[in-house]
Order: structure tokens, then sequence, then C-alpha cells
């Protein structure tokens, strides 16, 4: 019947028109709801109870339930419904805890009909029967709800919630028997009509009060629930247990949610308190309201869409004393000004990108990128063609994968368990570090770590074991640095296997071509915008032939700049040093100093250092006098440079090598940067023992503090098994010492070994003895423990 | 094996112990002034909890004579030290030192100088400037600003309007922002609250002679109810055991009888609107009387409290006596505690509303189904009606309640013990706490004191709210 209702609505010329209007009430609104013809609204407030009749352009004022002299609080409405039968019947909830029903078909003024005192404290809700004439339903405050019918005086039931105050019930649409109420206390219960002893059903819903709820008018088994805790839920009723299918996040309290008619996934909500605007949300895309209503501004107290059958219409009653008319086409949607994008950083160092389909074909076409590496997928939603304003969802992702032999961070995980970091002098450090490095094959970074034993050991400071290795050669370390500015860079950055990565990897891109052209296909099914893109662009697109590179960006500069950007550090310092004359009384440093670029400067080609040497012994004499600070500039420089690349682990151990000397040069900021992307990036590969080394040798409060963090440690008496919450090894339950040894039985002083299974544990020399010959736990409780 | 020295159970006993005996030792007379001492102190033994609460909660580190005397109802003790502990010392908008003062601010309003020395010290301990100390002229002028909401929340809440919040939060040099607002306006309601909570137990002052410093010039003596109530023990003694007894059993008869009758007539009595209206103006007007005694021409303040506040005589003006100004009567189901409160404290000031939330959920259905010496009660009823007479003080109303229970539940000298504890809680008297219920057991008052301190809390609270609602929309 009601299908045929909307066939004529829809085909007789009298679809439902109109535009977005609004009327003032004299009065803050409580509630509203729609008669079934969808020409008719009732407003129902604490000083307000009339009768609209929706026109095309106006509302008009039909009828004012406002009658008598004096105001009694039985006017006074919490909330109101309108039967969906019977034209003539509504029922109020008033704040005293009376129901009312109101019969429009009296002849006298005074409309009132019934009148039930029977709740003690104020009904939040009142709701009829979907198919039934003469059963009403209430919920209120004082923690009951009652079934009346309307031919009787009383109530024919009272159903105890055994909790507190209810604040929504809703029959179901489909189950003639059900019914669903909401309480104070987060819970909601399913109850069968016919039986007011117990509830047939009760789960835990939300955190805090449950304020509202609404059967899918389509899907019997769902259940939209809203609560205090910003929340709407999507439950699905049809398994044993209520499963939660959607969830929203909204931005306050959910005062009121309601289906979408023919919407399947669309709801809208508006909230008790701080935001008015009413949203209508895609449960499946639960981020982002797909319309939103801004019209009132004051809390929206009430909202009803017009039409059983008719999405486009939502009508809305407020706090700022307006009633408005909203038009689907008139409302602002977020999607549309939002841009979703997608980042995730693999492992490994695969990327992948997602964004709007649009958004990246419109930027790969502006701006094509040589030397592609991507391999975009291009894939579309599958649209419910009935969801016209589903904003068309098509994005595109894009994975971009590394190569398998550089993918392998063999390198830095090797580094850095390697680097010495403390503990012994500066010059044993760099040089340390320095061999590290170049046995990995890193030269530039070798021969920084040697730099920077030259710069900042002087030579009086120097062991005298390392003098020994020096070569006696008149070389020194300003020009060596030139010579490998010239000639390592390049074997060094090649030998570090990033110039293959430039090249470009094809790994299972056949997959990716074959899953994006199936996903094509399905595409042509779709009658959506959008999805008519010809499969050879596609096609092409996976080519690569255009790209917009967000991280890959510096990866590739990676392979050219070193080229330049060192030579461009190095060479001022040169310069600086050629301008300053040279101190002839410190001829006497002069045989020191070469020592010190020698001990890991052998396979450093000395060639080039030769070739310089005549120039360099005169800026040495001078190079030594300098103060370490001289050079603050440039190591901070360099630093930099290594962060800058992504070798945050040069700068962060160097860093931590060279301390007080380099510290207050760099911004704590920066310095804070680099450490907490470091320690991140050890944490990923597991390095514990060595980002906590990281943590601890750091100078900056905010990384140190990081080991000062959750420092508590959770343990389960041994005997009862219940968490200690007391601190020291007596459980304050059993009052017994929880910390014996399960093997000897003594009380274990020192380590403490203990299996989180069963809470036993001991002596770490008794356990790990016993746990040789034995898996089961010593204190014969039958857990399986183990050691790792 | 740090842990095993520093905790070992034994040890920590004996630390129990010794705290224990510390507060209670010097003073003779017990935590309270109201409550003899073996009642709370007999609690106290059998309730290992307690000390734990106060370990884990306890800004000052020491079982205070409050917490003594709450640990009388410890299932409410835990959310009332672990609300306060949140407001005190956990992440917040404030300041710490800030916290302390305002709370200061807040006592000195009721003259509370327990709760003012209290704060003193904590004050000074958390960093705070001792020159503050010397009274309101000394402190940044942005603290100085929030006089005007502590004199009105502390006095006449349904004063408050949207500009009040307005002048505070509008951008300038001492603006406030509003998060930091709801933070001072939790912890103004919170200490008023708690201030009408230690005049209506007759809370003792703590002995502690090593804490007295510079500053501690309130002198103790000066306030202390107990030479007050003093005065009336003999005149009380002689009272109750010439015919108190008698008559206070028949008395308790007859409260019992009435709960019965309003629980079974309930339905067939019809009270019409006006009669429901006529009832709660009635129950305000006579709130108005019930506080006979003009106290009016000695108001009770001397330098050592006063610099905290400005305009000491601002005090309680009856709400039924608003005159002219014809302020609606707030009706409570257009802003209640759980719909709009709680979300905007919340929101503003995250975490507090859910342990406020707890807090007044737990004052409201703590029940232990005992009337003095009856047991398997439901006293949901009598709950009721001394949380919504306080309520009713402030001008809140409830659609839903009938008045009329108020007038059968609460006998005249509850009523003057409940509006004096409220609205003018330093002029608390033993004779006051002792005049009323005298058949009901000490914990049993502790728990109407528990109650009104709730109830007013969170009347101050919705007013503030609101304010602060109306300023957002």
């Amino acid at each position: 019947m009601e299908k045929m209702a909307r066939v004529t609505t829809a085909l007789g010329g009298n679809t439902l028109t109109g535009r977005t209007m609004y009327c003032h009430l004299d009065a803050p609104a409580n509630a509203i709801s729609v008669c079934r013809d969808a020409a008719q609204v009732v407003v129902a407030g604490r000083n307000i109870f009339k009768i609209y009749a929706i026109e095309e352009e106006q509302f008009v004022e039909k009828l004012n339930l406002r009658v008598g002299r004096k105001p009694s609080l039985n006017f006074s409405c919490a909330d109101v419904v309108w039967h969906q039968m019977d034209e003539n019947l509504l029922a109020t909830a008033a704040t005293n805890g009376v129901v009312v029903t109101w019969n429009l078909g009296k002849p006298s003024r005074n409309k009132q009909d019934q009148l039930f005192t029977e709740h003690k404290r104020t009904v939040n809700k009142v709701c009829f029967h979907p198919t039934e004439a003469y059963m009403l339903l209430s919920g209120s405050q004082d923690g009951y709800m009652k079934c009346f019918d309307l031919r009787k005086k009383d109530s024919v039931s009272t159903f105890s919630g055994q909790s507190e105050s209810v604040r929504d019930v809703q029959f179901s649409i489909r189950d003639y028997f059900t019914f669903a109420a909401t309480f104070e206390n987060g819970n909601v219960q399913l109850w069968d009509i016919r039986r007011p002893d117990r509830y047939e059903r009760m789960f835990t819903a939300h955190n805090g009060p449950v304020f509202c709820c609404d059967w899918h008018p389509e899907d019997r088994g769902w259940l939209a629930t809203g609560g205090r805790d910003k929340m709407v839920k999507v439950w699905d009723m049809n398994t044993n247990r209520a499963k939660e299918i959607y969830c929203v996040q909204s931005i306050a309290s959910v005062a009121r949610v309601k289906w979408r008619p023919e919407c399947k996934h669309h709801l809208a909500t508006c909230s008790m308190m701080v935001d008015h605007n009413i949203y209508v949300w895609d449960v499946r895309r639960p981020y982002i309201p797909s319309a939103m209503f801004e019209e009132h501004r004051d809390v929206t107290t009430g909202i009803v869409w017009r039409h059983l059958h008719d999405p486009y219409f939502l009508l809305s009653g407020s706090k700022d004393s307006t009633l408005y008319q909203h038009i689907f086409k008139d409302a602002s949607q977020p999607i549309e000004r939002a841009n979703p994008e997608g980042l995730c950083y693999g492992l490994f160092g695969d990327l992948a990108f997602a964004a709007k389909e649009s958004l990246v074909t419109a930027d790969s076409n502006r701006k094509p990128y040589p030397g592609d590496r991507r391999h975009p997928i291009f894939f579309k939603r599958k649209l419910d063609p009935t969801e016209q304003f589903e904003s068309v969802s098509s994005s595109a992702l894009s994975v971009f994968e590394t190569e398998p032999d550089s993918s392998s961070m063999g390198w830095f995980v090797d580094t850095a368990r390697r680097y010495a970091l403390a503990g012994r002098s500066l010059a044993e450090l760099c040089d340390h570090n320095a061999k590290v490095a170049k046995e990995l094959s890193r030269n530039q970074v070798a021969q920084t770590w040697t730099m920077l034993r030259i710069i900042y050991c002087s030579p009086g400071t120097m062991p005298s074991a390392n003098l020994n290795h020096s070569i006696g050669k008149g070389s020194a370390s300003l020009p060596l640095m030139n010579s490998f500015n010239l000639k390592d860079m390049a074997s060094g950055m090649g030998s570090e296997a990033r110039l293959d990565w430039s090249k470009g990897e094809n790994r299972s891109e056949n997959i990716l071509l074959d899953s994006s052209a199936t996903l094509i296909t399905n595409d042509e099914n779709e009658e959506t915008e959008g999805s008519d893109v010809p499969a050879d662009y596609l096609l092409g697109d996976v080519e690569g032939d255009e790209d917009e590179l967000y991280l890959m960006d510096h990866e590739n500069a990676h392979t050219e700049e070193p080229e330049y950007v060192l030579p461009q550090e190095a060479f001022p310092l040169r310069h600086e040093i050629v301008d300053n004359p040279s101190g002839p009384d410190h001829l006497q440093d002069k045989a020191d100093s070469p020592h010190v670029s020698g001990n890991e400067a052998e396979t450093v080609s000395l060639t080039p250092v030769e070739s310089f040497s005549l120039i360099s012994i005169s800026h040495t004499l001078y190079e030594s006098r300098l103060p370490p600070d001289f050079f603050s500039a440039l190591v901070r420089d360099m630093l930099r440079f290594y962060a800058e690349q992504g070798d945050v682990q040069m700068a962060v151990s160097v860093l931590i090598v060279l301390g007080e000397r380099i510290r207050k040069e760099i911004d704590e900021q920066t310095q804070e940067h680099w450490y907490t992307s470091y320690i991140d990036l050890l944490q990923r590969f597991r390095l514990w023992n060595i980002s906590n080394q990281v943590i601890k040798l750091s100078t900056c409060r905010a990384i140190t503090c990081l080991n000062q963090a959750s420092t508590t440690l959770h343990v389960n008496c041994s005997n009862c098994k219940r968490p200690m919450s007391n601190k020291g090894w007596i459980c304050d339950r059993c009052r017994q010492c929880a910390s014996t040894c399960a093997v000897c039985h003594h009380v274990v002083k020192g380590l403490f070994v203990w299996c989180q299974g069963c809470s036993h544990g001991g002596h770490l020399q008794h356990i790990l003895k016993w746990l040789e010959s034995s898996t089961q736990c010593p204190a014969g409780c039958g857990h399986l423990c183990e050691y790792t | 094996m740090v842990f095993l020295t520093n905790n070992h159970p034994v040890f920590a006993q004996f630390q129990k112990e010794e705290k224990r005996i510390r507060v209670s030792q010097p003073s003779t007379r017990g935590p309270s002034a109201f409550i003899p001492e073996k009642e709370v102190v007999q609690a106290n033994t059998v309730d290992e909890r307690t000390n734990l609460l106060v370990e884990e909660y306890s800004t000052s580190g020491r079982l205070d004579n409050i917490t003594q005397v709450m640990s009388l109802h410890a299932q409410y003790l835990e959310s009332f030290l672990r609300s306060q502990f949140y407001m005190l010392r956990m992440d917040g908008p404030l300041p710490l030192p800030y916290r302390h003062y305002i709370a200061i601010m807040a006592a000195a309003r009721h003259q509370c100088s327990y709760l003012i020395n209290m704060h003193v010290d904590e004050f000074l301990k958390t960093g705070g400037i001792a020159e503050w100390l010397n009274g309101l002229e000394y402190v940044p002028q942005r603290l100085k600003n929030l006089n005007e909401i502590n004199k009105l929340l502390a006095h006449r809440p349904w004063l408050i309007t949207k500009d009040h919040i307005q002048k505070l939060v509008k951008t300038g040099e001492n603006n406030w922002s509003l998060p930091e607002l709801v933070h001072a306006v939790v912890l103004l309601a919170h200490y008023h609250a708690l201030a009408s909570f230690v005049f209506g137990s007759g809370i003792n002052p703590e002995r502690d002679p090593d804490t007295s410093n510079g500053f501690r010039l309130i002198s103790v003596n000066n306030f202390c109810v107990c030479d007050l109530a003093n005065d009336n023990n003999i005149e009380n003694a002689s009272l109750s055991s010439n015919f108190g007894i008698v008559d206070s059993l028949s008395e308790l008869e007859a409260l019992m009888e009435r709960m019965k009758r309003l629980q079974e007539e309930r339905e067939d009595e019809e009270a019409s609107q006006e009669e429901m209206t006529t009832r709660f103006e009635k129950e305000q007007k006579e709130s108005l009387f019930v506080v006979s005694r003009a106290f009016d021409d000695d108001i009770v303040s001397t330098s050592d409290v006063s610099r905290y506040i400005e305009d000491p005589g601002f005090g309680y003006k009856d709400f039924a006596r608003r005159g002219e100004d014809h302020l609606p009567t707030f009706r409570a189901q257009d802003y209640t505690w759980e719909n709009h409160g709680f979300s905007l404290v919340n929101r503003l000031y995250s975490d507090i509303g859910h342990l406020l939330d707890e807090k007044f959920r737990m004052v409201y259905n703590l029940t232990y189904n005992t009337m003095a010496t009856h047991e398997d009660v439901d006293t949901t009823m009598l709950r009721r009606a001394l949380f919504n007479y306080v309520h009713c003080m402030f001008g809140i109303r409830y659609d839903d309640y009938d008045y009329g229970e108020v007038n059968q539940l609460l006998e005249r000298s509850l009523k003057v013990y409940i509006k004096t504890v409220t609205c003018y809680p330093e002029r608390t008297t033993k004779r006051m706490y002792d005049s009323y219920w005298r058949q009901f057991k000490h914990s049993e008052k502790v728990h109407v004191n528990l109650l009104l301190m709730e109830a007013r809390m969170q009347a101050e609270l919705l007013y503030a709210l609101r304010a602060i609602t109306r300023h957002l929309t």
C-alpha cells in the first residue's frame, strides 16, 4: 500500500516539490513529527504545540493545540509522534511524566484525548506501533517503558529495564512484536511486546547515554544508535550477538538519528550540544558527512524525513525557534570539497599513495615526469545506482616499489649495530665508525668520519697510538677533503647501489596490469560518471609516462645531487683558509698534522693528495691552529646535508659522537626531529637495544624522557593469579610473597623471571635449567611456559 | 632489590600505621567536631582501601580530615578523590599554582579556613608566588577577573549570564580561553561545595605543626566550628538525654510512614498544574523563613580571609525573593547535566565530564537500604527530595517532581540545616547538625552532607555551563 502511495506521488504529478524554507515558531521546539501524507508537520516544545501545513512556498500554521488560559505542564512536550496509520492521532510525552494522546477529529477546540499519568518521571519518548492502530509505547526517565492500548484507560504492560533512565523506544518496523529501548547507562535492550517480564536481549552500545535509535526501514536487522560519546553505530541484530557493522564518529553528542528513506546506507543525525548542523552520513564513509544542512542557529532538536519514500526532503525543528524544510539539492556537500588522500610507507621502502582520480590525472597531465617507477591501479567502488547523491568515489592507488636489492636496508642495520657512539675517546669512535662505513663500502660516510676526527681531535690531544699509523707524507686534512670530493664521491654513491634504484623495477607489474584490467571491465558495467575512462589510457598510465612524485623526488635527486652539492660545501672552506695568513709559529705542529689523515686513508686514493700537497702543506700549518669551533658551521651543514639526504643515521651518530662540540650549533627542534626519525627507523628494524642506546645518549630532553615513559610493569600474583595492585611483592589479596622461585621455593632476590602466561617464575638460572628439561611450568600448573 | 626494601610489606604496613596515628593522635577530637571520634576512626581501621586511595590520589599525601570523614562512604570517596585529583594534578589547561589559588578564592567566599590553609600549603608547594597570598591586589589581573564569577557562583548562581562569560573570554591581555574558564569554573564549584561539606560535617582543622609557615596567617581558632559547636554541647546533651530519644523514635516512625504513604498514594493523588507550580513556589518561599535568625548584620570576615575576595558582604539571597528582576526558574529538563552539561564540560576540559558524571551518579544512587535502625528501606524518595530541595533553593525546577514531597519528607529542622549548609555554610552549628534526624547514624548524616554537596556543585555547574553554552550559540 505504501508502495502504491509512492507511485501515485511520483506519477500523478503529485511528487513532493518545494524549496528550502523556514518559519519562525514562537518558542524553541523539542521535537517534530510528520503526518503520513507528508503535508503537515507537528512541532512540540515546552511552550509550543502547533500543526503546520507544508505548502509549496511556506509553512502555514493550521492548528494550535495549546488551548486554555493556564499553561499546563501536560503541554510541555519532550517528544511528539504522529500516527503513521491514522491521520488524526497524535501522542506527546510531557516533561512531567504524562503521556497524552490527541485526536484531531474531535469537534471541540481542545483535542486532548487521553491522559496517562503512570510514569513518575519525565517521559523521554513515545512511539506508535507502525501497523497497529491502538498501540502506543513510552519510555521514561524513571526506567520504565509502558505499552498503552488506546482503547483502555491504563497501560497494558510495563517493562522494567532494571537499569537507568530510558532515552528512546522504537518499534521494529518489520518484527511485529519487537521493540528496542536505549538507556542512559549505554545499554540497548530488545523486548518482545508480549513478554513484559524480561528483555530478549541486551548489549552495551555506547559509553555513556544512548540518546536515540532507529530501525532501518528496509533492512530488518539493522539498528542505528547514537550516543553521548559522539558516535553513531549501526548494529546488525540478525546474528545471535548484536554486531557492530558501521560506526560513524561525529563531533558532538548525537541527539537524533534517522535513516534516510530509499538510501540503504544513509542516515541523518543532529546533535545535542554545541553543533547546530544536521548531517547526512553514508555509514560506509564514516569520517565525512555526505551532506550537511547548516541553517540552524541553535541546536537542532528534531529531524524527520518528510515522506516515507522520499529521500530529498528533510524537516527540522530547533531551539532557535525555527522550523525548516531542507531540500537535498541545497545541502552543502563536504565531500565535494575534500581531497581524500592516503599515503603509506612500507617497511622496505614501498610506498602506496591513493588519491581521488581526478586529482591524480589532472596533476599528471600537467606535470609529466621522466623516469617513472609507478604502478598505478585504478579502481572504482561499486556504486549503488539508487544513491544518486553519492559523490563519485573513484580513486587511484599508486604503489611505488623499491628494487629488491635496494630494499634490503642491510647497510642500515649493520651500521646501526656496529657503530660505536660512546664509551671511547672521540678519535677512537671516529676511527671505528669510519672503518665500519668503509667495510660496508660507504666511502663517503667513512671519509666524513675521518674528517671529523681530523677536525676535532687536535694533534695535541691525539692518543699516541694513532701517531704510529702516520704515514708521514705531507698530506693534510684539507686537501684530502678535496680529493674525495673529486673522486670518491661518485664511487661512494655508486657503491651504495643508489644509482640502480632509479632504474625502476617492474616486479609484479603484470599482475597489477591484470588486476587493473579486470577492474576496468567492472567499471564499464557501471553507469557512473568517470567510468568511461578508456582502458588504454589506464594502461598508458601503468607504463608510467607521467608521474608526480612526492616522496620520490628527493630519492631521485639523491643520485645526481652529490656531485655538485658536496663541492659547494667544501670549496668555501678552502677559500677561507687560503684567505687567511698562515701562522709561522705553528710550524712545530706541522709534523703531527699529517698523521691525522693517515690511518683510514690508505685506501682512499692518495694521488690527488699528492697533487695538492704543495698547496696544502702551507695550509696545514694554519689548520691546526684553528679552534674546532671554526668548523662548526661546516659540520653543521654536513649534518644537515646527510639528514636531508635521508641518512638520518649519520646525522644522529655524528651528533652523539661529537656531543657538546656541535650540539649548540643545531637547534633543539631539528635535533629532536632527527632523533625521533632515527629511533623510529631503528624500531622498525627491531633494533631495540640500539634505539634505547640512542635514546639514552641523546641530550634532547624530549628524547631522553621517552625512556621514562610507561615504566610500570604489571605483575600478577603467582598465587591467586590476580593483578598485584600493591607496590612491592606482597599480594594484598592472599598476603603472600609473590616473588618466590617456582623451582627452589625461595624468595627471589635480584633478577626475577616470570611467565606472562601463568604468572609463575623464579631465579633466572633455575628457570632456564628447568625449561631445558621440561616444557611445562615448574609450578606444576600445567602451563607450557616458554623462555625466549 | 630496590623495591623490596622500599615497599616491603611490613614496612609499608608500618608506614600506614604511623600515618594513621599521626593524624589522629594529636587531635583528641578526631576529624570532625560533630561526629564522635570513634565513629570515624573505627570505620577507618577497617578500611584498607581508603589508605590505598589516599596514597594514590591525595595531593598532600596524607589522610586529611575530610577524607577520614568521607571514608565512611568508601565507594563515594573513590570517585571524589579521583575527580579532585584530576582537577588539581592531572592534565588541564591551568597551571598548578593557579588551580590552588582558585581553590583558595572559592573557599574564601565561605570563610573556610580549613580549605584555605590546606591550599595555601599546596599553592606554595607547587611553586606559586608567595606574594599572591597577600591578597587579591597582588595577583595578576587575569585571576582577579575571576572574582566576579566566583562571587556569583558561590551565592547566587542564577545571576550568571553570558555577559559574564563574554567579559572573561573576550580577547585582550587578560582573557581566559574557554577550556581554562571551564577548568576554573569546575574548581570553583567544587570548592564552594566542599566548603559546604566541611562546615556541614564540622571538619576539624588539621593538626600539623610542621607545615606552619609564614603564610599561614589565618588563625585556626578564629573560625573553628567546633568552638561554636562546643558551646552547644551541654545544652544538647541534656536535650537528647531527657526526651530526645523517645521523641526522635516516633519522628523516625512517622517519616517512614509518610514515605510509605507517598509511595502508595502517588497514583490516585492528582494534583493540578497550578497546584504543582504553587508547591514549588511554596517550597521556595518557605525556605525564606527557614533561617529565621538574622545573620545579616554579623558578617564575619576578618582580613585574613577577605583578602582573597572582594565584596565580602555579597551573600546568598533567596531565589524566591529575586524581586523585580523576574528571573525565570531554571527548568531542569531544558538543561540537564546528562544531556548538556556533560557534553560541554567534557568538550572543553576533556575527561572531567566522565569523572564528575561518575561522582554525581554515585552520590545519587548511593544507598545501603537502611534508615537508622531499619533495614531494607528504599530511600530513593528521600535522596531525591534532598537533592531537589537543594536545587529548588537555587531556582532549578523539575517538571516531573512533586514538591509536596519535600514538605512531607523533610522536617523543619532538617530544612534549616540544608539551607544553612548549602547557602551559608559558615553558619552551621553543631546544634543544627544534632537537631535533625536524631535517631540516624552519623554515617547517614554524612551521606546527607555528600548529597547536599554534590547537588550544590551540580546546580552551580549547570548555571555556569548554561551561560557558557549561551555564549557559544
